[in-house]
C-alpha cells in the first residue's frame, strides 16, 4: 500500500479494497519502524490520525468522498493545526499548540484527508539542509549521511521514504523544490498568492508560498486541487479562479517552447547534474517540445536581493515571538527588557538570529535606501527578465540545484556556501512565479531535479510537462534502498 | 523677553467602525479584558491583516471634509518597536504615502474671529492595547481589546500660537468629525487623544525653537493646562539661558505638570518599510465622488448658511451649528414654527438652559423639536404670551404633554373674545372712577402710565389670560 | 562592507536579542560576510526603477465592516505563559 500513488490510493479507498484506517495504520507503522533513521517527523498524534481515518471511512461508506478522502498527508510543521503542536522547527514554539487551523489544513479537512503528522523543517523555514531544526537534522533516505535539503526536508524525506503518500511544504526561496530534488520526489511551488498563507507561520511575507510534495506530478495536481484558491483572510491571496489541475496532465507537448536560460547552465553547475538535465531536456524534445536559448541577465543578483528582502521581512515577522502571549518565555525575567532579550536569545537558533540581525540592519536608519529599497528595485529587474522570456517561451527549464545532496555538516558552518544552494530557485520566488522540481536522474546514486518554471498561474502547464515527462521516464518510480524491504 | 508659542497637534481619532481595522473583532468600549482580541489582534502565528472598507471610507470623508488631497495610492507600512501592548512588535501605520494629504480647516476664536489651520496629513493606523499597572504582584497586565481599533492620526501644521487656539482647534476638529459621523469623539473614552508639539521662540523670530512632545492628553481642559504649564517650563529654562531638550513628556493631570517619559528614552529606530501582508490601497475618482456626494453639510458651511438664510447673528449661528444634532434640532423647530429668530432664542435660552441644568445631551431632550415648534406657534398666533409660554415649556419638560394639551388642560389660552374682554374693561373702569378722572385730566406720558394700571387690572381679573393688545385697544376706545 | 562590533550590539538591541559576550565576535564576522555578499547590489543601476513590493503588483481588497470574531479568550490564554484576571502579565512597565 505504501508505494501506491495518491491517485491509486484514492481509487482503492473508494473501491473498498482497503479502508482509511488500514491505510493510516500502514503509514503509522512505517513511521514507527523507519523514521528513527530519518527524523522526518516532529509530531505524530496516533489517536488523532485514527479518529480522522474512521471519520473518512464513514464518508467513504456514505459515498460523499472526494479524491483525497481518507488519504494520510504529512504537513510541514509550519502550518497551524488546531490542538496539535506547531513548532516551526523552533524551540520558541516547542510548547505552542494553536487553537486554530491554517486555511490549507481546513481545506484538506474539508476534503476528508487525514493529517498524518507534522514534519521536520529548518527553524522558521530558514535553511537549505534541514540542519537548523531544534529537533535535529533530517537525513536523506537515499543516503542517511546526506542532507535531505531544506527547509521542507522532513516532508521530502517522508515522501521519498514512503512514510507518507504525499506532504505539504512551503517555499520562500526554494524550500519545496530543492529538497524535492535532493530526495528524488516531485514538488511544486505555486504562483505567489495561489495558496492561502493564513495560518502558515510567516518567514518572508512577500515570498512565502505553500505547495504539494509527492512522488508524481499527478499526485501534486490532486493535492493542489484541494489547496489552491482565494482566501478572504489573506490580502495577498489571488482572486483569480482556480482550475482543475488534473485536467491538462495528459495534453501533448507538441509545439511547447521550452526556454533554457544560459545563466543556469554555466559556472557552478556540477557536471553530473548538467548531464542529467541535458538528457531530460532531450526527452522533452522527443515529446515534441522545442528548446530555445534564453537569458535571465539579472539572475546573478537573486542571491543578494533575496538575502536583503527575506531577512528584512523575517526580522519583523518574528518580532511577535516575545514571550508574552504564547511560546517560549525565559525563566524569571528581571524586567521587560530581560524578558524580551533572553526569551529571544534562548528561543531562536543561530541561523534565525543571524537573519533577524541582517534584516534589522537592512531596515535601520541610514541603510534602508541602500539595502531594502535597492533590493526591491533589483527585484523588479529580475521579474522583468522573466516577463521578457515568457514572451518567447511557454516554460523555462533548468537544474533545480547546482549539485546533488551534500553531506550533513558540510556547509552548516558556512552560511554563504549554504545560500548558494538556492541560486537557481530564489529568482522564482522574487518574481512570484510557479516553479516545480521533477526527478531527472541520478549522480552517483543521488537524485537530480529538473526545474520547470512557468508564467504566473501556469501551474497546470508545469504539471502537464512534469506528468508527460514522468510517463516517458521512470526516475520518479525509483525508491531508496533504506526504505524498501524489511532489511533496512 | 516676549516669547511666542508654536504649537502643532497630532490628534489620534478612533474611527467609529463596528469591527477593527484589520480583523473582525468588535470595537465596543469597556468589554472584559481580552474578550475582543482575536487571533489577528493577538498576533498569533500565521495571522494576517485584511483592511476594513469602512475605515478607508471614513478617512476619505475626513480628507474631503478638510479639502485635502486624497492619496490615490496609499501604502501601509510597519513601524517596528517592542512594547507589550503592541502584539506584533510592529504597528501597521502609513509613512510615506498617507491616505489624506495636505488640507486645512477653519477654527473659531473666542472674539468671534476665525483662523485657517493647516493640516499636514492624516493617515490610517491601528491602535495599541492597554497596559494596566494595578497591583499584579509588581507586574503589568496587558489588555489587547483596543489593539487594532482603527485610528486616523491627524497632524496639524505648527500654526497654533496659544492654548486657547489649540483648544479651539480641537473643538472644531471634534465638531467636524462628529458632523461627519466618523468618530464618536468621546475624549473620556479615548476616542480622541492628542499629542502636543510645543516650542518657544522670541516674538518676531521666524525660526522654530527646539520642541517637546506631550503625549496622550485626553481632555480640552488638560490640553489647555498642559500647554500653559509647558510654556512656563520652557520659558523658565530659556530665560535662565538654558536649552530645551527634544523629548517626549507626559502630562500628569493629578500633579498638573509634565515630566519626561522614561520608557521612550532609548532612541527608537522604527525601521518603517511597506507592510508586505497588505497591498497598496488604490482609490479612484468614482469612489471619491460617491463619497463627496454623500457628505453632510459641515460646520463652517452651516454657520454661513444660518447667518444668510435665517438672518442670525454670527454668535447665534456658531452656537447652533456647533453640533450636528443641535443644528438639526434647531432647523426642525424652524420648519415647525416658521420663525427662525424666535426659534433660535428658544433653543439657545430655554432648551439649552434646561439641558445644561439636567446634564442632558440634545439627543436625549424630553422636548422634541416639533413639540417646541408647536409651542412657539402658540406664541406667534397670540394664543399665549411669552411669559405663559415659559410655564408651558416647564410642563412640557416634565412630560405633561404637548403645548396645546397643557394650554388646554391648564386653561392658559389667551382671552381674545372681544365681548368678554369688553365686559371686563367696563368692570375695571366702573370700579376705578378716581383713576379714570386722573387719566382724563392727564396728558402724554402720564396717560401711558395710567393705561398700564388699567391693563394690569384687566389682566388680574382675567388671571393673566387677556390678550394685552386687545385690552389696550378697548381701553383706548372706552377711556374718552 | 565591514561592520563594527558595536553596530551589531546596537542592531541586536533593536531586535531585542541578547548575544552572549563570547559569541559577539563570531556573529559580527558572519554578518560582515553576508553584508559583503549583499553589497553586489550597490553596483546595479536602478535609476527610475520602481521598487517591487508584491510580485503580482496587486492592489488591496477591502473587507466589509462586520464583526465576525467571537470571544476565544479562554482558548488563547490557555497557551499563554502568564495570565491573571484575563490579562497577560509582563514584568512591570515604567512609563
Amino acid at each position: 500500500m505504501h508505494d501506491k500513488s495518491v491517485a491509486q490510493l484514492g481509487e482503492g479507498l473508494r473501491d473498498k479494497q482497503f479502508s482509511s484506517l488500514e491505510l493510516s495504520h500502514c503509514f503509522l507503522d512505517r513511521i514507527a519502524r523507519l523514521d528513527g533513521a530519518y527524523n522526518s517527523f516532529i509530531s505524530v498524534d496516533e489517536d488523532a490520525v485514527l479518529a480522522a481515518a474512521r471519520a473518512a471511512d464513514e464518508r467513504l461508506a456514505a459515498g460523499t468522498a472526494t479524491a483525497l478522502t481518507g488519504i494520510p498527508i504529512a504537513h510541514k510543521d509550519i502550518f497551524c493545526t488546531n490542538g496539535m503542536r506547531t513548532s516551526c522547527g523552533s524551540r520558541m514554539l516547542d510548547n505552542f499548540v494553536p487553537p486554530y487551523d491554517a486555511t490549507l489544513i481546513t481545506k484538506f479537512n474539508r476534503d476528508g484527508a487525514v493529517i498524518l503528522g507534522k514534519t521536520n523543517m529548518d527553524e522558521f523555514a530558514m535553511g537549505s539542509s534541514n540542519e537548523s531544526s531544534y529537533y535535529g537534522p533530517v537525513r536523506n533516505p537515499w543516503d542517511t549521511t546526506l542532507v535531505p535539503g531544506g527547509s521542507s526536508g522532513g516532508s521530502a524525506a517522508a515522501v521519498a521514504a514512503m512514510l507518507a503518500p504525499a506532504a505539504t511544504g512551503t517555499d520562500t526561496g526554494g524550500s519545496i523544490r530543492q529538497p524535492a530534488a535532493f530526495c528524488g520526489i516531485t514538488g511544486i511551488k505555486p504562483t505567489y498568492g495561489r495558496v492561502s498563507r493564513l495560518g502558515m507561520i510567516a518567514f518572508a511575507s512577500s515570498l512565502d508560498q505553500a505547495g504539494p510534495m509527492a512522488r508524481s506530478a499527478e499526485d501534486c495536481a490532486l493535492l493542489l486541487n484541494s489547496m489552491a484558491g482565494h482566501d478572504p483572510l489573506d490580502s495577498t491571496s489571488s482572486e483569480l479562479a482556480t482550475q482543475d489541475y488534473c485536467s491538462q496532465l495528459g495534453d501533448s507537448l507538441q509545439g511547447l517552447r521550452i526556454g533554457l536560460p544560459r545563466e543556469y547552465f554555466g559556472e557552478g553547475l556540477a557536471a553530473g547534474t548538467a548531464s542529467c538535465i541535458e538528457a531530460a531536456l532531450k526527452e522533452l524534445e522527443a515529446l515534441g517540445a522545442t528548446l530555445v536559448d534564453v537569458s535571465l541577465p539579472h539572475s546573478h543578483l537573486s542571491i543578494p536581493t533575496y538575502y536583503v528582502l527575506a531577512p528584512a521581512e523575517a526580522s519583523t515577522n518574528l518580532s511577535r515571538f516575545d514571550g508574552v502571549r504564547y511560546g517560549h518565555r525565559c525563566d524569571n525575567p528581571v524586567d521587560l527588557h530581560d524578558l524580551y532579550t533572553r526569551t529571544r536569545e534562548e528561543g531562536f537558533g543561530a541561523e534565525v538570529k543571524r537573519r533577524i540581525l541582517v534584516g534589522t540592519y537592512a531596515l535601520s536608519a541610514g541603510y534602508y535606501d541602500a539595502y531594502y529599497k535597492k533590493a526591491q528595485q533589483v527585484r523588479r529587474l529580475i521579474k522583468q527578465d522573466f516577463t521578457s522570456c515568457f514572451e518567447q517561451v511557454d516554460v523555462i527549464a533548468g537544474p533545480t540545484t547546482p549539485g546533488p545532496a551534500f553531506a550533513l555538516g558540510a556547509k552548516s558552518d558556512d552560511p554563504l556556501a549554504m545560500y548558494l544552494e538556492d541560486v537557481y530557485t530564489l529568482a522564482v520566488n522574487l518574481a512570484g512565479l510557479p516553479g516545480m522540481s521533477v526527478p531527472a536522474g541520478f549522480v552517483a546514486d543521488k537524485p537530480v531535479g529538473l526545474q520547470l518554471i512557468g508564467p504566473h498561474f501556469a501551474e497546470a502547464r508545469l504539471l502537464n510537462v512534469g506528468h508527460r515527462f514522468q510517463q516517458a521516464t521512470d526516475w520518479h518510480t525509483r525508491r531508496p534502498a533504506s526504505a524498501t524491504g524489511e532489511a533496512v | 523677553m516676549q516669547w511666542e508659542t508654536v504649537i502643532g497637534l497630532e490628534v489620534h481619532l478612533q474611527l467609529a467602525t463596528r469591527s477593527k481595522i484589520f480583523s473582525g473583532s468588535a470595537t465596543t468600549f469597556g468589554a472584559e479584558p481580552n474578550t475582543q482580541a482575536s487571533a489577528v489582534d493577538l498576533a498569533m502565528p500565521g495571522m494576517l491583516p485584511v483592511l476594513n472598507a469602512e475605515a478607508v471610507r471614513y478617512a476619505v470623508m475626513f480628507g474631503l471634509g478638510i479639502g485635502a488631497q486624497i492619496g490615490r495610492r496609499s501604502v501601509f507600512d510597519r513601524k517596528n518597536y517592542f512594547y507589550p501592548d503592541l502584539p506584533k512588535g510592529y504597528q501597521i501605520s502609513q509613512f510615506e504615502s498617507p491616505i489624506v494629504g495636505r488640507g486645512s480647516f477653519e477654527i473659531q476664536l473666542e472674539d468671534g474671529s476665525t483662523r485657517s489651520i493647516g493640516i499636514t496629513r492624516a493617515h490610517l493606523e491601528e491602535d495599541a492595547g492597554k497596559s494596566l499597572h494595578e497591583d499584579f504582584h509588581g507586574q503589568t497586565g496587558i489588555d489587547l481589546n483596543r489593539a487594532g481599533t482603527p485610528l486616523l492620526e491627524i497632524v496639524s501644521e505648527p500654526d497654533l500660537r496659544n492654548a486657547a487656539e489649540a483648544v479651539a482647534y480641537l473643538k472644531a476638529m471634534h465638531s467636524l468629525v462628529t458632523y461627519l459621523g466618523i468618530s464618536d469623539g468621546n475624549m473620556a473614552e479615548g476616542s480622541m487623544r492628542c499629542d502636543i508639539n510645543i516650542s518657544l521662540r522670541p516674538m518676531g523670530s521666524d525660526t522654530l525653537g527646539t520642541r517637546t512632545e506631550i503625549k496622550n492628553v485626553n481632555s480640552f481642559r488638560f490640553v489647555e493646562k498642559a500647554i500653559r504649564h509647558e510654556f512656563e517650563r520652557q520659558a523658565d529654562i530659556l530665560e535662565d539661558g538654558g536649552r530645551i531638550i527634544q523629548e517626549t513628556r507626559l502630562y500628569d493631570a493629578d500633579l498638573d505638570e509634565t515630566r519626561p517619559m522614561r520608557s521612550k528614552e532609548v532612541a527608537n529606530d522604527y525601521r518603517y518599510f511597506p507592510e508586505p501582508d497588505l497591498l497598496p490601497v488604490v482609490i479612484d475618482e468614482d469612489y471619491i465622488e460617491s463619497i463627496r456626494a454623500g457628505l453632510p453639510e459641515l460646520p463652517t458651511g452651516k454657520r454661513h448658511r444660518f447667518v444668510e438664510q435665517y438672518d442670525l447673528s454670527r454668535y447665534d449661528a456658531n452656537v447652533l451649528a456647533d453640533s450636528r444634532t443641535l443644528a438639526d434640532y434647531f432647523e426642525a423647530v424652524v420648519a415647525s414654527c416658521g420663525d427662525a429668530k424666535i426659534a433660535a432664542n428658544w433653543v439657545q435660552v430655554e432648551l439649552l438652559g434646561q439641558l445644561n441644568k439636567a446634564a442632558l445631551d440634545i439627543a436625549d431632550s424630553p422636548v422634541s423639536a416639533p413639540a417646541l415648534g408647536g409651542l412657539i406657534q402658540r406664541i406667534l398666533d397670540n394664543s399665549i404670551s411669552g411669559k405663559i409660554a415659559k410655564q408651558v415649556f416647564e410642563a412640557m419638560w416634565q412630560g405633561e404633554g404637548s403645548a396645546d394639551e397643557i394650554i388646554e388642560a391648564r386653561g392658559l389660552k389667551q382671552l381674545s373674545d372681544s365681548g368678554e374682554l369688553e365686559t371686563m374693561v367696563d368692570k375695571v373702569i366702573a370700579a376705578n372712577a378716581g383713576q379714570v378722572e386722573q387719566y382724563l385730566a392727564a396728558d402724554g406720558d402720564r396717560r401711558k402710565k395710567l393705561v398700564g394700571f388699567f391693563v394690569g387690572q384687566v389682566m388680574k381679573l382675567s388671571k393673566g389670560q387677556a390678550n394685552p393688545q386687545m385690552v389696550n385697544e378697548l381701553l383706548a376706545k372706552k377711556l374718552v | 562592507m565591514a561592520i563594527e562590533q558595536n553596530e551589531i550590539e546596537k542592531i541586536a538591541e533593536l531586535a531585542r536579542i541578547r548575544i552572549a559576550p563570547d559569541q559577539i565576535g563570531q556573529v559580527t564576522g558572519r554578518i560582515t560576510e553576508i553584508l559583503g555578499m549583499v553589497d553586489q547590489l550597490q553596483a546595479v543601476d536602478t535609476r527610475d526603477i520602481e521598487p517591487l513590493a508584491n510580485p503580482l503588483d496587486a492592489v488591496q481588497r477591502l473587507r466589509p465592516d462586520e464583526v465576525t470574531e467571537e470571544n476565544h479568550r479562554e482558548a488563547f490564554q490557555a497557551i499563554a505563559p502568564a495570565v491573571e484576571n484575563g490579562l497577560y502579565l509582563v514584568p512591570r512597565v515604567v512609563e
